[in-house]
């Protein structure tokens, strides 16, 4: 893999490259916090590049996602997919890490780095609760203390995951205010990290939140989008024609675009209907970061409506706004309905359940599919979809699709 | 400033910094209240709270997403949300207000850059209220709202944290208009069985660099732990206290509950 014998270059890539000094990617980024935090977020940002240049330090995190995390992931094409939609269709598998996701790698990455600055204690909040059990898992390797926040509505719907953290030793905490979904619990775990910055390291899961955190979260997830540029290299001879993942707060496209956003593949980033901040186009302040933002007409933040807990978030990672901005990628958006479609049509056709969220990347190609004909379409199968069997359950009833 | 801004016009630029600082060289510590606006009978609230002796109001106005807030303002925003308070509505009721000390409005940054920032600051000066308190917007970030706040005619309150860096700590109280808020605690509002060590500490930090007036706030739950903050601070902000009596006893209950801290304030 690219990454693991030339060592990380977080900073050679033109497009997707650091951030600048306050933190913007464009105008989008920067550093929303409490005072109280403001230290916090500079401490953090000067231990990960102390970190990050150092060879020690990138190879432990590069060891621990191979002999732990089960990396490299492997490339997989979908003959009988392909033949009935007409393109050449690649997928990445994230599904087959340790943890069932891509969060595994910023989780690991984000550990290491608490447990290098001293922090005995991490918090992190959750949505579909993949990130929460990677969170809860390096917690357990690393034998650290963790606390997950959770809204309601998702610990109902995601009670394995739930169950997983708490087997893990984790504590979770079902958040109660607001809309009780993933905005609620990012409120939450702020709070808690407000009251104990001193011991405890926040352990955002996705490519958003105040800098570092949108840069960092990347910087973690660039492994998977190097290892599927070499590997669609070795398969296909170069890249693909496009490369498309679901985008909650944007974290597993982050890393797949970041392998390829300097060459000519279309990036293509699927957002939920019900949460389409990017689809919507207004610039917001909220967790931490300037974005695009769903919001009503006087600026209450609106509550996102997903079939999909992971991306069930009214918000998007500052450097997928930026993106958009400049044109190097585009964000449509897909219906419940049409991802009900494509996780049923995923699991009869390739044997593979996918989580809901990647259900969202296969429905935009689906629907794509005539106009893209012969095309070689890259999709990261962000995780797998066990957790998500009990909801769907319920679902494929309701839409008359259980046989 | 090319010319003169609304509130210059009238006179009033500065009324905030000015009432605190002449309240403060005559010897007396400063009491200020916080009230969620649109909570029910939140107006007769601010009405009992200044009629109690408050040296100025802070007016809340909801946001769907307080990081700041503890779990009691949490529950009277969400309240206030669901009875349908906006923006707007609580600006209006804010402009009914006359209890003769000035007024200033705590809420989220979203709202304002929403809004834009020389809209925002003019409708506050519209509904009479004379400073603004963002505390998701820290002093990093604060630049163009501090400059658009001055050239509108509104006072920009900042926060000071026990965590932000000596280096920073100058320029922060510097810019910040009306006084500077000096966060008592690693936490979020919400009242605390003791007064924090840090509370102290850190208004004396700030005092040690601002001769403006420094109001200790967050975690302050009892008259006597208004008292020790106010041992270093010039004053303190009651929130939590004041919403939590808000909302089991009614708007007089809050009158009485400032009057017991103006008392110990004044004889403690
Ligand atoms: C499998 C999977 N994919 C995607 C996401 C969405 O996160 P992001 O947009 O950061 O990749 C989640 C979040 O829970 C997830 O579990």
């Amino acid at each position: 893999m690219a990454a693991a014998t030339d060592g990380p270059t977080p900073c050679h890539r033109s497009v997707m490259g650091e951030p600048t000094t306050d933190g913007r990617f464009g105008e989008f980024g920067g550093r929303f916090v409490p005072e109280t935090l403001v230290a916090a977020c500079e401490e953090l940002e000067a231990a990960f590049r102390e970190a990050w240049a150092d060879p020690a330090f990138v190879a432990e995190f590069e060891t621990m996602l191979r002999d732990y995390g089960g990396r490299p992931s492997p490339l997989t094409e979908c003959r009988n997919l392909s033949s009935q939609l007409g393109v050449r269709l690649l997928v990445k598998r994230e599904d087959l890490n340790h943890t069932g996701s891509h969060k595994i790698n910023n989780v690991i990455g984000q550990a290491l780095l608490a447990q290098r600055m001293g922090k005995t204690r991490l918090v992190a909040e959750t949505g579909a609760g993949q990130h929460g059990v990677a969170t809860a898992t390096a917690a357990a390797l690393l034998g650290m203390e963790c606390k997950v926040y959770m809204g309601a509505v998702d610990v109902d719907r995601q009670a394995l995951n739930v169950f997983r953290m708490r087997l893990l030793g984790s504590e979770v905490e079902s958040v109660q205010s607001g809309s009780r979904t993933l905005k609620d619990a990012v409120n939450e775990a702020l709070r808690d990290w407000v009251a104990t910055v001193e011991n405890t390291h926040y352990c955002l899961g996705s490519v958003m939140g105040p800098h570092p955190y949108p840069w960092m979260v990347r910087t973690f997830h660039h492994i998977l989008g190097d290892e599927a540029a070499a590997q669609c290299k070795d398969l296909t001879g170069g890249d693909p024609d496009m490369v498309v993942a679901c985008v909650g707060g944007g974290s597993n496209a982050a890393g797949i675009f970041s392998g390829f956003a300097d060459g000519d593949a279309r990036l293509v980033g699927v957002e939920p209907a019900g949460g389409a901040a990017v689809g919507r186009g207004v610039p917001g302040v909220v967790h931490g970061m300037t974005s695009y933002l769903m919001q009503d007409e006087v600026g209450q933040v609106m509550e996102a409506e997903s079939i999909s807990a992971g991306l069930d978030y009214p918000g998007v990672g500052p450097e997928h706004a930026y993106l958009a901005a400049i044109g190097r990628a585009e964000y449509p958006s897909v219906t419940d309905d049409e991802v009900v479609e494509a996780f049923t049509l995923m699991s009869r056709a390739e044997g593979i359940i996918p989580a809901l969220e990647c259900a969202h990347a296969l429905a935009w190609i689906v629907r794509a599919a005539p106009e893209i004909q012969g095309q070689t379409v890259l999709m990261n199968l962000s995780g797998r979809g066990d957790k998500d069997v009990d909801q769907m359950m319920d679902v494929l009833g309701m839409h008359g699709l259980s046989e | 400033m090319s010319e003169a801004s609304p509130a210059d016009r009238a006179g009033t630029f500065g009324a905030l910094e000015t009432h605190l600082r002449a309240r403060r060289d005559s010897g007396a510590k400063l009491l200020v209240p916080y009230v969620t606006g649109g909570y029910q009978g939140w107006q007769r609230a601010v009405e009992a709270a200044a009629a109690a002796g408050a040296d100025a109001i802070e007016i809340g106005v909801p946001f769907s997403d307080p990081v700041m807030d503890g779990p009691v303002i949490q529950q009277a925003s969400t309240a206030a949300l669901a009875d349908g308070a906006t923006p707007a509505s609580v600006l209006e009721e804010a402009r009914e207000l006359d209890t003769g000390v000035p007024h200033a409005v705590m809420t989220y940054y979203n709202l304002c850059h929403h809004q834009g920032h020389e809209r925002f600051a003019s409708a506050l000066l519209d509904a009479g209220v004379c400073a603004a308190i963002l505390p998701d917007l820290p002093y990093v970030e604060a630049g163009p709202w501090l400059e658009a706040a001055a050239e509108t005619g509104l006072e920009a309150i900042l926060l000071a944290a026990p965590t932000t860096p000596e280096h920073r700590l100058a320029d922060l109280c510097g810019a910040s208009r009306g006084f500077v808020y000096a966060v008592g605690l690693l936490g979020v509002t919400g009242e605390r069985t003791a007064l924090a060590r840090t509370a102290t500490q850190i208004a004396a930090r700030c005092l040690a660099v601002t001769d403006r007036p420094v109001l200790t706030g967050v975690g302050i739950g009892s008259p006597s732990q208004a008292v020790e903050a106010c041992e270093v601070s010039d004053g303190v902000i009651i929130g939590s206290a004041v919403v939590r009596t808000l909302m089991s006893d009614g708007p007089e209950a809050v009158g009485e509950l400032v009057a017991s801290y103006r008392t110990a304030l004044d004889h403690g």
